[in-house]
Formats: structure tokens, sequence, C-alpha cells
């Protein structure tokens, strides 16, 4: 009997063959992890390296020039540079109001609720979109619809130099346009949820204090949500500086530099995007010192996104 | 105590109603009234957008779409066959990676490291990821395996626009399976551990089911996004006007027919034959990508119920 009980309750060690597999998944799942680094710093070492000959050949002066001529070999991307700026900034100046304004309707008490759910799900379905069908979009039916206002525009303004061209189809503005509607979900999306994670006590407080409805999102609801707002906004200048598809088909693709936000111009995903298949010799070179330019951009960007969140952030 | 004196306790009794016409009720009907403008002006490009789309393509289609290739210039008639093919092909190809190597990256994130050195330089390098714009993991791997002809001697294949599409890919499923794994309480792997399970059963047995649901939706949605996805494709998979040979390896290796090329090679040009087959794959394109993200919606519900 007590051999029995002895082989009932004896410690069963865990057989050799368990641990290995044990220690394996371990493993694994560490290499796996580290399959991301290894990407993130192979993207920065191939584009750094394609670029390398355009860098010591060109040096700062491709940052401003804005040349771009295969046939003499001489290339600048300060066209480049100075459109995704442009696009982005603008994009950025039309879409925070916009996204703010409605993530706000969304969680406020103003309206009932099935609405408020209905136009979350269309805003966030808006994000799913392709870039593409918003580019064929925006080059059949928006670009045709704004022309007479760009006319307008031009007509009237057009000693002020941002409207110093006529309108000519493709162009700055309406890809500045399309891009507020590629960023607006992500605005709406974060602001929403920085908006609702701010504690009921703080609102309760201020309507208690006697303030009106906007009274209370002004000073209280905005300002505690700041750090996750302004940290959705920077996200969405990283993705705006990097958006490509819908910017190439409807900016015009033109490497002559211009103030004007009616003449066709390029950003430097637009300008990969187009270029980089026919590409040969130093063309390359220049295209990936570009796009290591590209991705340094949108690194700063989503780095100050992150520390601004952290310097911004209430304690509450 | 006589407050008598004082004009903020005065005898005369405040008028406690809504007034419409004092200064700040009529700035709060203002603001409510711009907010609701706003909103109706972020909503109304998906309404314009899907409804431009799903008229204008559901009009073109027909059988002859789906089993026909596109025309030559000039020629009517023909459909998108291939590139609906290709565009399964290659986020099939992209998830194939994406999911074992995103999961696994989780796994370790949430399960064997939480805090150590390592894992927080993954989480950082997973953000920066997700925030390098997609037209750079075309250019990367254009570098890697396009121009090298790494892969067997081939350049432009639909397996390197897979992977392209995979680099998109891998944050998403990264974050979302870390994610979903924190939510596992500790409980259910203390008892696990506690009967004397290892960690690796513990995690494929217990932690992994338990936090199926938000990882299925995370990997639903990052396949809906790279399937739209046409900037790392251009110069990777590249176009191809022809069926893809799937049952050999070279069809593999060959370059592709992706739908979001097509709609982008089609619509610069100046043909309208060519002009209608990007409408029609636009319909077919979002239809897929929305019953997608409805479908993650769906999981995300099932989940919660």
């Amino acid at each position: 009997m007590s051999s029995k009980l002895d082989d009932r309750y004896r410690l069963r060690k865990r057989p050799v063959s368990e641990k290995l597999v044990d220690v394996g998944f371990k493993n694994l799942a560490i290499s796996l992890a580290s399959i991301v680094a290894l990407i993130l710093l192979a993207i920065l070492v191939v584009v750094f390296r394609g670029g390398l000959p355009a860098m010591v050949r060109y040096g700062w002066q491709f940052l401003i020039t804005s040349n771009w001529n295969p046939v003499d070999d001489e290339y600048g991307a300060g066209a480049a540079i100075y459109g995704t700026l442009v696009t982005s900034l603008l994009s950025l100046l039309i879409a925070v109001p916009l996204g703010v304004g409605t993530a706000i309707l969304i969680t406020e008490n103003i309206i009932p609720q099935k609405i408020r759910n209905l136009i979350g799900l269309m805003v966030e379905l808006l994000a799913a979109i392709p870039s593409v069908v918003l580019g064929l979009w925006a080059i059949f039916v928006m670009e045709p619809f704004i022309r007479p206002g760009l006319e307008i525009l031009y007509n009237y303004f057009g000693w002020f130099p941002l409207f110093g061209s006529p309108p000519m189809g493709p162009g700055t503005l309406p890809a500045v346009l399309i891009l507020v509607v590629m960023i607006l979900p992500i605005i709406t999306a974060i602001t929403r949820d920085s908006l609702k994670q701010v504690p009921d006590k703080l609102i309760q407080a201020a309507y208690g204090v006697g303030t009106t409805r906007w009274g209370a999102i002004m000073n209280v609801t905005l300002p505690a949500a700041i750090s996750g707002i302004v940290g959705g906004v920077m996200l969405a200048l990283g993705r705006a500086m990097g958006e490509t598809m819908a910017v190439t088909m409807i900016i015009g693709n033109s490497n002559n530099f211009s103030f004007s936000l009616l003449a066709p111009g390029n950003t430097i995903s637009a300008m990969l995007a187009n270029q980089f298949g026919e590409a040969d010799g130093s063309q390359v070179s220049s295209l990936m010192y570009a796009a290591f330019i590209l991705i340094l951009m949108t690194l700063a960007v989503n780095i100050l996104a992150q520390w601004i969140v952290k310097q911004l952030s209430l304690k509450y | 105590m006589e407050n008598n004196n004082s004009p903020r306790f005065a005898s005369t009794p405040i008028d406690l109603n809504y007034k419409p016409t004092i200064v700040r009720n009529i700035g709060n009907r203002l603001m409510t009234g711009l907010a609701a403008l706003f909103s109706l002006v972020a909503v109304l490009p998906l309404i314009l957008v899907l409804g431009y789309v799903l008229v204008k393509g559901a009009s073109k289609i027909s059988i002859s779409l789906f089993t026909q290739l596109p025309p030559p210039p000039g020629l009517n008639g023909g459909g998108i066959g291939n590139a609906i093919a290709g565009t399964l092909v290659v986020t099939l190809i992209a998830a194939l990676f994406a999911i074992p190597v995103g999961v696994g990256g989780g796994i370790y994130l949430a399960e064997y490291s939480r805090s150590g050195w390592f894992a927080r330089f993954v989480r950082f390098g997973t953000n920066v990821l997700s925030g390098v714009p997609s037209i750079i993991a075309g250019v990367f791997i254009y570098g890697t395996l396009v121009t090298t002809r790494i892969l067997f001697g081939n350049s432009y294949s639909a397996v390197a626009g897979g992977l392209a599409l995979s680099i998109l890919m891998i944050p998403t499923v990264i974050k979302t399976t870390d994610e979903g794994l924190k939510l596992v309480p500790d409980d259910l792997r203390r008892g696990a551990l506690g009967v004397g399970a290892s960690r690796f059963s513990t995690i494929t047995q217990i932690t992994l089911p338990a936090a199926f649901t938000p990882i299925a939706t995370g990997v639903v949605l990052a396949i809906a996004r790279a399937a739209g996805e046409t900037a790392p494709l251009i110069f990777t998979a590249l176009f191809s006007s022809y069926w893809a040979n799937l049952f050999s390896v070279d069809g593999l290796f060959s370059s592709i027919a992706t739908l979001s090329v097509l709609i982008y090679n089609f619509s610069i040009m100046p043909l309208e034959v060519q002009n209608e087959l990007a409408w029609a794959a636009s319909f077919i394109l979002v239809v897929l990508i929305l019953s997608l993200n409805l479908f993650a919606r769906w999981l995300g519900r099932f989940a919660s119920r």
C-alpha cells in the first residue's frame, strides 16, 4: 500500500523534452520580437547607404535647391521638402478644428447617443478607405468640382503669392484637401478617446460652480485632455508627411518650386512613388537621400509626439 | 449677522429662469452649431466617396470583370480578374509572414518581459515602425530584395510585395497581441502555473485562447489595411497584365497585378475604358475592406458579450 501512495504522490519531474519545448518557445518569442528591431535598423541602414553617394555629392545643397534633372545628373529636393511641409501643415490647420469639433460633438451629451455612434462609426470607416481610392475620387470628382472655386481664388487674390498662378487641374491645394480627409479620422479618434478619459468629477465640478456647457468644455475638458489631443495631432502630422498615393495622384508632381498653392507641386513621398520604378544610377541615390530625409522628419515628429504627451499630461 | 448692506445678498430675488438672450447662452448655442457643422463636414467625404464608388462601380459589375484580363489600350471590354487574385495572394503572403512575427513578438512583450530594457526597446521600435511612411517600406524592400535579386534571381515579385506589406502589418499585430494578453487576468496564469503547467503550455493553452478575440480583431484590421495599400507595391510587386501562375513557385516570384496598383495605373491613363475599370476595382476593394472592418467590429462586440 505504501508503494502505491509513493507512486501517486511522488513529485513528477518535468521531462527533458518538455523543458526543451519551454526554452525553445521562449527563444522563439525573443527572436520574433527582435525581428521588429532588426527591420527598423535595416530600414535606416539600407536607406542611408543607398543615399550616401548623393549625400556626399550634393551635401546640404540638396535640401534647398530644387532642380531635378536626370539628364544632367543635377538633383535637389527643395521643392519636394517644401511641398511636404506645406501640405502637411496646411492640412493639419484645417483638420484639427474639424476633428476636435467632431470629437466634442460625439462625446458630449448634445445629440442622441444613436446619432453620435453613427457619426463615430462613419469617421472610423473613412479611415478604412484606401488612399488610392481617395486619390481616384480626387482626380475625377473633387478636383473638377472645386476648380471654379480655385479660379475665383486666383482672380480675386492672385496678387497674393500663395494664390499667384492659375489653377490647371492637379495642384497643391487639392492635395491639401484630400490630406484633410485622410488625417481627420486619426485626430477625431484620438481626441475622442482622450476626452472620454477626463474624469466626470472635473466636469461636474465645473457645472457646479455655474458654468455653461461650452464653458466647461473650453476651460476644463479640453485643457485636461490636451496631452492626448496634441499627441494625436502630431501622429496625424507624421501620417500627413508620409501619405503617398492620394497626394501623388492629385498634386501634379512638378519639381518647379512655386509659392502658389494653385500650381502643381511635389512631396517627397510623391516623388518616390513617381520616379523610383524608372530611376537608375545617381537618381536612385538621390531618391534614397530624399527618402532618408522623410524618415528623419517623420521620426522626429513621432518622437516629439511621445515627448509632448509625457510633458503635457496633467496629474489630477 | 446682518448682511443687508452687502449687495450680493440683496433682498431682491434673483431670476433663476434660463435667459436665451444673454451673451453666454448665445455663445453656447453658436458653439454647439459650429461643432455640428464641423461633424457634418467631417462625415461628408465618406458619404460622397462611398456613394460615388458604390454607384459608379456597381454598374460595372459583371461576370467578365472577375474572369477576364484587363484589355490592351484602345480595346473595350475585359476585366480585372488577375488583379483580384493578385491582391488576395499578396495579402495572404503578407499575413503569413506578419502574423507569426507579430503574435510572437507580442507574446514576448506581454508574457516574458513586461519591463526589461529589451522589451522597452521593442515597444519603442514598434511605435516608430508604425509611424514609418508606407512608401518607405517599399523603398526598403526595393533596396534589399528587388535590386539585389536575392530571391533566387528574381527582381519584382509577389513575395517582395507581400513582405513590404508585412512590414506595415507587424506593428499593428504586435500591439494588439501585447494589449490583448495584458487584459488576461494574472489569476489565470498563476492558476495554470500552480497546477504544474509549463510556461509554454500556460501561454498556448490558457492565455492565448483567452486573448483570442482581441488578437483576431487586430489581425483582421491589419489585413484590411494591407489589402488597400498601394505605395509599398508600386515598385516591389509592380504590375502584370497576365494571370499569375499561382500553382508554381515561379508565379510567386514574378511580378503580379494587384487591385490597388491597378487603380493607380489605370487612373492616370487618359483612356475611358481603363478609368472605368479603375472605378470597378475601387468598388471591389472598398467592399472587401469595409466588410473586413465590419467583421473586425463584430468580432470585438462578440468578445465583449
